[in-house]
């Protein structure tokens, strides 16, 4: 898609909804650089939301909507949790169908717009909470991740089922008193990046959602690799305030409290080799672009 | 339809011609050739311009699914590859269909049990995925013979239902059926069942059309709902999510969309009427007994039917061939001189017999049976002796039967 699908016919542009014509207006749709400093001065590829007051997975949302470097042609999976409220006001398509089979959806839902658009890039991102990832959905998360499927899974991990009002899951940490967890939760948080490194994935990041410029960074990384090469994995902290008894205000200290180098989502990131490589060349073009760019303005200067 | 009408007449990479779908079904050549029914899903497959196949391993559609593969291979089909169980190959369908593909499955007894979260949400998002269901035992212990209860549990979940009783039915229906399932009005999914075994592993003359011959290929722009290939535009669909909300717009949303479901099905009436031509068939329905049967008990009750005649007993057939939609009317009109309506039926339940007595006036003269299960075959002379009984006259005893 080009910005010029949605341009709006000029005799039905009054009634269309605001948020439609700001989209138009002041959407980044195809621009090259476009990054989480784009929020504030550009209408954003996401309209409210309906999570709780200072959810970090609200933060983490806009900031990957913000960097997605496709999203004119990028399709994006969900599946049912938190997550599944917000899509409904997401300006690229996606889809939720049922509850863990998101990464199969994402297989079957990629080698279709392979198939229709040959030489065309089309990007799928699947953007799934931890029950769906890592225990309703491992199956199938493994599964795409073995078959190399070319597209880029990201878990939404706040440790246990948050929509369902806090029950215990397999991200959650051990001896966490939580609802279907009466006595603790008898066994260690599931080991998902690592296993991803061992199921195939060729760029795999922990981390929180507590710096925009690290979000956008290993976004546009994940979907590149995923793009050229092969799986990709990313497990980003999104603590769920409401059931870990924090404030409206607090997510953002929970996280950067949750990020030291000691704790479970200090920075971790695996990259593998082809991926390396790709991003070496994505790094030469894009200084290369910059270069380019100075040379231009100081020519224009010059003139 | 401008860009399909223009495709017509013009040659995919594999050297077909796109052809007009009445003309290559009706007006064509057809060739006899012997094929088992596995073979037979393969040759209507090179002919359904096809995008994406996804396969799993069960008996007994193995065989079919596998030989899809080669299609694949030959060039004939988009894509295909194993998915890891029904459930998943079942969402990876559905994820191709969101895609905008043509899509193609097949499954069979417990994968269809395994794989049925994604069949009403197949229907509810309208993708026109056919799936071939090849049916076989879903109980405990395991089976694998044939046994058609797992056409009973299809039957609510939105999905257009029909049931092959021939490797020919097979044959046509699979390129009928994309012409009935991707109607815009319609836009469903469809499973396509027969009864395991009984047609994929035995050997038929089937009349096939010309093999450079094939479908146009599906047009996603004519779906009722967007494609999910962001090549239009990506609009908010709801200010919030109706999942959450309990409220009587939430419920009503979900009520109605339920409701255009099964109108959606109801709609899909004149074209199966029209691609199957009717969606019933009958034969001397002015008979006293007639027998109401789908799949291979049609052929079983036709068997029967030769052996009463011998005897002096005439009766009637009416041949069921679409489940979903159901053909209320047609069955009640055809049946409206019978005083005895017999149901053989492959399954212990009769999930047929009760569709049929809460059709027809005067269900006390439907008789449902008989019945086998289990992998047993259905023994023309079991109908026979089904129907003697009932009238009252006197008939062999069956082993077994201890009479």
């Amino acid at each position: 898609m080009s910005k010029e699908r949605i341009q709006i016919s000029e005799a039905l542009y009054d009634i269309m909804p605001s948020d439609y014509q700001d989209l138009v207006k002041s959407a980044t749709y195809g621009k090259e650089d476009r990054g989480w400093k784009d929020i504030g001065t550009s209408k954003e590829l996401i309209e409210q939301h309906s999570l709780c007051a200072g959810c970090p997975e609200s933060m983490a949302f806009r900031y990957i909507l913000a960097s997605l470097p496709n999203p004119e042609d990028t399709v994006m999976v969900g599946s049912t949790g938190c997550t599944s409220l917000v899509f409904p006001m997401v300006a690229v398509h996606n889809i939720h169908s049922l509850f863990g089979n998101q990464n199969a959806i994402a297989s079957g839902l990629k080698r279709a717009l392979s198939v229709r658009f040959p030489g065309r890039v089309k990007d799928v991102v699947v953007l799934a909470g931890d029950g769906a990832t890592v225990d309703i959905g491992l199956d199938m998360t493994l599964q795409a991740w073995f078959r190399q499927e070319k597209f880029t899974t990201i878990c939404f991990d706040n440790e246990l089922y948050a929509n369902t009002g806090g029950q215990e899951s397999g991200l959650m940490q051990k001896g966490f008193v939580a609802k279907m967890a009466p006595v603790g939760k008898l066994f260690d948080k599931v080991r998902l990046p690592e296993i991803a490194r061992e199921s195939g994935c060729h760029y795999v990041v922990n981390c929180t959602v507590s710096k925009p410029s690290l979000v956008e960074k290993v976004i546009r990384n994940a979907v590149h690799i995923a793009r050229e090469i092969g799986p990709t994995y990313l497990q980003l902290y999104t603590p769920c305030i409401l059931e870990i008894g924090k404030n409206s205000m607090e997510g953002l200290q929970e996280m950067r409290d949750s990020e030291k180098p000691t704790e479970r989502f200090a920075y971790k990131e695996y990259v593998s080799e082809p991926a390396k490589q790709l991003l070496a060349e994505l790094a030469a073009k894009d200084k290369e672009r910059k270069a380019a760019a100075k040379q231009l303005a100081a020519q224009a200067q010059a003139n | 339809m401008a860009e399909i009408k223009s495709i017509i007449g013009t040659q995919n990479k594999k050297g077909q011609t796109y052809t007009d779908t009445w003309k290559m079904m009706n007006e064509a050549p057809r060739t006899p050739s012997f094929f088992t029914g596995s073979e037979v899903i393969k040759e209507a497959l090179r002919r359904a311009s096809c995008d994406v196949m996804i396969a799993y391993p069960i008996t007994p559609q193995s065989e079919a699914a596998a030989l899809i593969g080669e299609l694949f291979a030959e060039g004939y089909i988009g894509d295909y590859f194993r998915g890891e169980s029904e459930f998943a190959v079942m969402s990876q369908c559905a994820g191709s269909a969101f895609g905008g593909a043509r899509v193609f499955t097949t499954t069979a007894g417990p994968g269809t049990m395994r794989a049925m979260e994604n069949f009403p949400m197949w229907a509810g998002a309208r993708l026109p995925i056919q799936m071939i269901v090849t049916c076989r035992g879903i109980n405990s212990p395991l089976s694998i013979q044939p046994d058609t209860l797992e056409i009973a549990y299809l039957l609510n979940t939105g999905m257009l239902v029909w049931h092959a009783e021939t490797a020919q039915d097979f044959f046509d229906w699979i390129l009928k059926g994309y012409m009935v399932s991707e109607e815009p009005d319609v836009h469903l999914p469809l499973a396509l069942c027969c009864d395991g075994f009984f047609v994929t592993h035995t050997k038929d003359v089937v009349n096939l059309t010309p093999a450079d011959m094939c479908l146009p290929p599906y047009d996603p722009y004519r779906s009722p709902v967007p494609c999910m290939d962001m090549e239009c535009p990506p609009v908010r669909m709801m200010r919030d999510p109706f999942v959450m909300k309990s409220n009587y717009i939430s419920y009503a949303t979900h009520a109605s969309w339920q409701q255009e479901i099964w109108a959606a099905v109801e709609r899909s009436r004149k074209h199966s009427i029209h691609w199957l031509n009717g969606l019933i068939d009958t034969e001397n329905t002015d008979a006293d007994i007639v027998i109401v049967a789908s799949g291979t008990a049609v052929s079983q009750g036709r068997e029967a039917i030769r052996l009463l005649e011998d005897e002096g007993v005439r009766c009637g057939l009416v041949k069921v061939k679409t489940l979903r939609p159901w053909p209320e009317e047609e069955i009640r009109e055809a049946t409206k001189n019978a005083k005895h309506i017999f149901v053989p039926e492959f399954n212990v339940t009769g999930w047929l017999a009760k569709e049929i007595r809460a059709t027809v006036p005067n269900h006390q003269r439907v008789h449902a049976g008989p019945h086998v299960c289990g992998g047993m075959t259905m023994p023309p002379e079991i109908i026979v002796s089904e129907i003697k009984t009932a009238l009252g006259m006197k008939t062999f005893s069956l082993a077994g039967r201890g009479s």
